[in-house]
């Protein structure tokens, strides 16, 4: 290996500083990106990692600080700028325009004079899908395309855009496993190439399988730093450990365990779903026949790779989504023409995969998000009177109770960073007693502890009595807290089998659809 | 009726159609840019009215249609660069500054006109039509359709184009970006103010010749107000249409002629309140909305201004 | 497309900045306010002098007749109430994400039932109980006008700003015909509606001509503000401005919320018209085109939906043009130059907006 002194780094950031009403994201910070070299940039929720990278890709302007690349001072104004010197980007959120199709996507934004070239446009996208092993239909309309399928979509952007940088913000959180592997292969061979590459993820596990070099952020500030050498001359779990506690300080207990209790016999029967079918525009139902019955205190986990009607059964279970046939059952009573109001009265609650498009309201304070599902509701209001006390002060109490990353409750939830705006979101949830849960990944963009703690707490209110529907691509967190498990695949879900120890393959099986196990 | 005088009826009921749909083809084409664009134009009627008198002095001035209506388009233009500096560099609230044009114009046009040629009230000169060989033959609705200035055949010219810029070509996919996810569009290298500007700007050029033609091809005469809520209608179409550009013109000359049809039923002087018949266009549109419009799709950032760092 | 928020920060309460006193603050915005009065009145002057009229002469006329002589400050404070009011129903429907864009029908809707109504009642009841009648027609009346794009926004998605504006052209017509048709006082040749007397109209106050209708506005204006900011109905509107989806999602029932925005906004619209008619007008006529609403929206996008930046907004604006079209008669040029004032004063005010967040932003880093 060639030293690193002797190469020219293809980014330099020097002395980075950017600070916003009340929160310093970034101070100081100096990170070096080396060719052929994948950086994994780590740090609990609201440490200043999107952040950083926003003021490499041209988002975000700094305050303070210098960018070279190759060597050569530059100023990155915008990503326009970034991109022209072949950084490529993969956001945090959700970076496409929803009406246009996967093609015009890609095409957006690069100069080629009049007339776009479609053709060109589809081949390239044919070859770097074969790449990454996806299918992406080059017609769909983004808007229509799961969560997963986007991500996969910003990915092909990114590789096809960034020939000397690669910044990929969480860029697995929506994928599957399987996903998730085969983007590491493509990355490796890519980095092969000189590719210099950062890489934001809270899965540690991933950050040092990918990463040759690991620098760890916390409140803005550079905390730690993982070598090559270290890396390679370590063990594993020497390296997680000492990763771990410049994450999260001194008393880190991330790794603290979860798993699911034993339900006890005598649990009746709470929730059914029975032969619930929903039609949708497509040739094929998005909903097919879909039944389980659960019992009180049992969690439910659905696995399957986004798109196969995750969200539509979440939404269905809410009452966001008529139901075209079948019958949903809550407490012997049939629910499946009640209202939202009336389901969430009954003790049926929804915590949304989409923060931004439904979760919050993004212009409104932490505080009145809090109380968002509450509105009008005691103690938060007095004969339908806002009572800014109470709100607020419920407020701080959640903020605390979770860690939330502000500088206080009366700040604009939209400026949060991805991880914190999801603990707000479960907090709100959490601080109920309801009957009936359903989850549509919970956990997506929060930090290795958070996850941690916000699975136990799910576990805690199961075992409290709370029915669970979970949905989630994460097997290891199904098979961490649930009692059983089914996939969805293609609007049908599958029988749910018991949760026990090496399921894994075989929910793997069927979540690709073969039935053969 | 005998034959000859309904025929005669038709063609002029056509005709006039057409003369006063081409203002609404031009305004609505601007319209539905801008509003792609992401900027809600309710300035509109201004830049008409702009056009209309910016169009009145050229053709006085240069004794030339063609001249007239080039002024009208530049005038239209040079309104809209207040909302780009405003709207689209300063974030100014677009309905705000849309109102404010509108009033200026009809107050600074009526003002001008009335000190200038308040006394003479003077004729521009005549636009002559075009009779498409051929199509213009066609019996009864040929001569409505096919005989008009040159001017009103460009507005239809100008509707494929930027139909086919909207469809196939880089500048098009920013301005549809620019209206629906105007960070995505940042994120992949364009630029939301450049494209917002440049979608303005087109909406101005294009207005102002409406207005323009209004005067020198329909009124041949310039007289306050004479717009008389063109904008507003057009601004009506625009969204009607919700982006199939192509439909501007079918919209616009049904609208035309449902116009020309409440002049013609009045001039008939059937037994209806004159009020009523008025009234039909209008109903017209809501029924139309109510048969095609449902789920009416509008650009999900119209009418918010863009700051990068606002998340 | 989401509400016409403000796109600052929605917090409880302001933080404001400590390191400002609040003389600094005063001054600043006082410097902020001044600044496009000014630049419009230059650039205003300049079209003036090119008209060949003295601008200071015009101006000082504009103040003589708007604000200081006395029957001037009168007609100005009459004036104010039917904006107010108009104003007090914009502040539900633009937070809220509503475009309703068609004040002027609804205004006129209410107006034509209230004058056909006034004088037939007026023999029979008085007072107080004629004044409640009046009102309440005109705000019902407006209210069931608005039913018609309410109900197509609620239950077929079809675009409010489209319908509202098609129904003011509708409304304009169908009042007229109501005036011809039904509601015509025979003893006049011109159409229209029979006059309410003067001896039936609103109370005076303060032994001038100013009828109780201010107050009424004023009301209004005050208690929307306070709704909207601190009840948990004016919180639902605004989330369903903010994130309609967000509404949905926490199980708000939309269709009620929207037939609820639609009909007090336009309610308040009716209002205003019966104010108008039963205090000063007293009579409708065929031809009516009042034209007030569109003036109405820029002032309450400007003044961000606060009841005390409404009502200084609407007051200037009701100087300003009472004040103007006697100073445009003295100097003998035709009205349109109060409107051609009125832009510019909008366009300078948008500036202003602007040059005041920056150095609020300023001063906040
Ligand atoms: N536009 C903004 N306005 C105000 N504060 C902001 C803004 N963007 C980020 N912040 C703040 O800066 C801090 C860092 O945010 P950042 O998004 O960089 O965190 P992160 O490390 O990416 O966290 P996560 O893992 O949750 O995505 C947070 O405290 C956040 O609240
Ligand atoms: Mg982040």
């Amino acid at each position: 290996m060639v030293l690193a002194s002797e190469i020219t780094p293809t980014v330099e950031l020097i002395g980075i500083t950017k600070a916003y009403p009340g929160v310093v994201a970034n101070s100081d910070i100096h990170l070096t990106l080396l060719p052929g070299e994948v950086h994994s940039l780590l740090g609990e929720n609201g440490a200043g990692k999107s952040t950083l990278i926003g003021i490499l890709s041209g988002m975000v302007q700094p305050d303070a600080g210098e960018i070279r690349i190759n060597g050569k001072t530059v100023r990155i104004h915008s990503p326009r700028d970034a991109l022209e010197r072949g950084i490529g980007t993969v956001y945090q959120h959700s970076l496409l325009v929803p009406t246009l199709t996967v093609l015009d996507n890609l095409l957006l934004g690069v100069d080629q004079g009049w007339k776009l070239g479609r053709e060109m446009a589809m081949a390239r996208l044919h070859e770097l899908a074969t790449l990454l092993d996806v299918e992406i239909d080059p017609s769909s309309i983004v808007g229509d395309l799961a969560l997963g399928q986007r991500q996969q979509v910003e990915i092909v952007r990114a590789l096809w855009r960034g020939e000397g940088v690669l910044i990929l913000d969480e860029p697995t959180s929506m994928l599957t496993p399987q996903g998730a592997e085969k983007l590491v292969q493509v990355v490796r061979r890519l980095v092969s190439k000189g590719l210099a590459v950062v890489f934001i993820t809270h899965k540690l596990s991933e950050a040092l399988d990918l990463g040759d070099r690991v620098t760890v952020l916390r409140r803005g500030k550079i905390v730690g730093e993982v070598t090559p050498d270290e890396l390679h001359n370590k063990s594993r779990l020497q390296v997680t450990d000492e990763v771990l506690k410049m994450i999260f300080g001194e008393k880190s207990d991330a790794s603290q365990g979860t798993s699911a209790t034993q339900l006890s016999d005598t649990a009746g029967e709470t929730f059914r779903v029975d032969h619930v079918s929903v039609k949708g525009d497509g040739p094929h139902p998005v909903l097919d026949e879909v039944s389980f019955a659960l019992k009180r205190g049992e969690i439910l986990g659905i696995a399957g790779i986004d798109g196969n009607g995750q969200k539509e059964l979440a939404e269905v279970l809410a009452g966001q989504r008529r139901v075209d046939n079948g019958e949903i059952i809550l407490e012997d009573l049939s629910i499946q023409h009640l209202s939202i109001a009336a389901r969430q009265a009954k003790g049926l609650r929804y915590v949304t995969d989409d923060r931004h498009g439904e979760g919050m309201v993004g212009p409104l304070s932490i505080a009145l998000n809090v109380v968002l599902k509450r509105v009008g509701e005691a103690p938060f209001w007095r004969w339908s009177f806002v009572r800014h006390g109470a709100i607020r002060e419920f407020a701080r109490k959640l903020i605390n109770d979770h860690d939330v990353r502000t500088p206080h409750e009366e700040v604009a939830i939209s400026t949060l960073s991805g991880g914190n705006m999801q603990k707000v979101i479960l907090a709100r949830e959490l601080a109920l007693a309801p009957q009936v849960v359903v989850y549509n990944k919970p956990t997506y963009g929060l930090d290795a502890r958070t996850t941690a703690i916000v699975l136990a707490r799910i576990a805690d209110q199961a075992r409290a009595g709370v029915t669970t529907v979970f949905i989630s691509t994460e097997l290891s967190e199904i098979v961490a807290i649930c009692h059983r498990v089914a996939v969805m695949y293609r609007g049908q879900l599958s029988e749910p089998i018991s949760v026990r120890p090496g399921i894994e393959l075989q929910l793997g099986a069927l979540m690709t659809g073969s039935t053969a196990v | 009726m005998n034959g000859l005088f309904s025929e005669l009826f038709i063609s002029s009921l056509v005709s006039g159609g057409v003369i006063a749909g081409i203002p609404l083809i031009y305004a609505g084409l601007g319209e539905a840019i801008s509003e792609r664009a992401g900027v809600l134009n309710v300035g509109l009627e201004g830049m008409m009215l702009g056009g209309a008198y910016g169009g009145f002095v050229g053709a006085l001035h240069f004794q030339s249609t063609w001249f007239g209506l080039m002024c009208g388009g530049l005038t239209g233009m040079v309104i809209s660069l207040l909302m780009v500096v405003l709207c689209v560099r300063l974030n100014s609230n677009q309905i705000v500054v849309g109102i404010a044009i509108t009033l200026g114009a009809e107050g600074v046009t009526a003002l001008l006109h009335g000190a200038i040629y308040g006394d003479s009230y003077p004729r521009v000169p005549t636009a002559h039509p075009y009779a498409i060989p051929l199509l213009s033959e066609i019996p009864i609705i040929g001569p409505g359709f096919f005989n008009h200035h040159v001017s009103a055949y460009f507005a239809v010219a100008c509707v494929f184009f930027v139909s086919w810029v909207l469809k196939s070509t880089g500048i098009g996919l920013s301005i549809k970006a620019a209206g629906d996810q105007p960070h995505a569009l940042e994120a992949a290298g364009g630029g939301v103010h450049r494209t917002r500007t440049i979608a303005v700007l087109s909406t101005g050029l294009l207005a102002g010749l409406g207005g323009a033609f209004i005067v020198l091809v329909g009124a041949g005469l310039f007289v306050p107000f004479v717009t008389n809520g063109k904008g507003f209608i057009a601004i009506v179409l625009a969204m009607l249409v919700r982006g199939r550009v192509k439909w501007i013109i079918v919209a616009s000359v049904l609208f035309g002629m449902s116009l020309s049809l409440t002049t013609a039923l009045q001039l008939a002087g059937v037994d209806v309140p004159i009020d009523l018949v008025l009234m039909l266009p209008f109903v017209l549109i809501i029924v139309v909305l109510f048969a095609f419009g449902r789920r009416s799709y509008l650009p999900a950032a119209l009418a918010l201004p863009y700051d990068r760092e606002q998340r | 497309m989401s509400a016409p928020h403000d796109g600052t920060t929605v917090a409880l309460a302001e933080h404001k900045s400590q390191t400002e006193s609040r003389l600094e603050r005063v001054s600043r915005s006082m410097t902020n306010a001044l600044i496009p009065v000014v630049g419009a009145f230059i650039i205003g002057g300049l079209l003036l002098a090119v008209l060949g009229r003295n601008p200071f002469a015009f101006y000082g006329n504009v103040i003589d007749h708007g604000l200081i002589g006395s029957l001037g400050r009168q007609e100005t404070l009459i004036r104010m109430a039917p904006l107010l009011l108009i104003a007090a129903g914009l502040m539900i429907a633009f937070p809220a994400g509503i475009w309703n864009l068609g004040t002027d029908g609804q205004y006129v809707m209410g107006g034509v039932i209230v004058a056909a109504l006034g004088p037939e009642l007026a023999p029979h009841v008085s007072g107080f109980v004629l004044f409640t009648i009046l009102f309440i027609a005109g705000f019902v009346v407006a209210a069931i006008w608005s039913l018609i794009p309410a109900i197509l926004k609620a239950w077929y998605g079809i675009n409010e700003i489209i319908s509202t504006l098609m129904l003011t052209f509708i409304g304009l017509r169908f009042s007229a015909f109501l005036v011809k048709e039904y509601f015509y006082d025979r003893e006049t040749t011109v159409p229209q509606t029979r006059v309410l007397a003067v001896a039936d109209r609103l109370p005076r106050m303060f032994s001038s001509r100013v009828h109780i209708g201010l107050i009424v506005g004023l009301v209004a204006v005050i208690a929307v503000h306070f709704v909207m900011r601190n009840t948990a109905f004016g919180l639902r509107l605004r989330i369903v401005g903010m994130n309609p989806k967000a509404a949905i999602h926490a199980g708000m029932n939309m269709k009620v919320l929207t037939l609820a925005i639609f009909t007090l906004s336009a309610g308040f619209a009716g209002l205003a018209a019966a104010v108008n008619i039963s205090g000063v007008d007293g009579v409708v006529r065929a031809e009516w085109n009042p034209a007030v609403g569109l003036l109405v929206v820029p002032l309450v996008f400007l003044a961000r939906f606060h009841a005390a930046s409404v009502i200084v907004f609407i007051a200037a604006f009701a100087v300003f043009k009472v004040g103007g079209e006697s100073a445009s008669r003295k100097a003998d040029i035709p009205n349109f130059m109060v409107l051609f004032m009125v832009g510019l004063l909008l366009i300078f005010m948008a500036l202003g907006e602007y040059m005041q967040l920056r150095s609020s932003r300023k001063h906040q880093s």
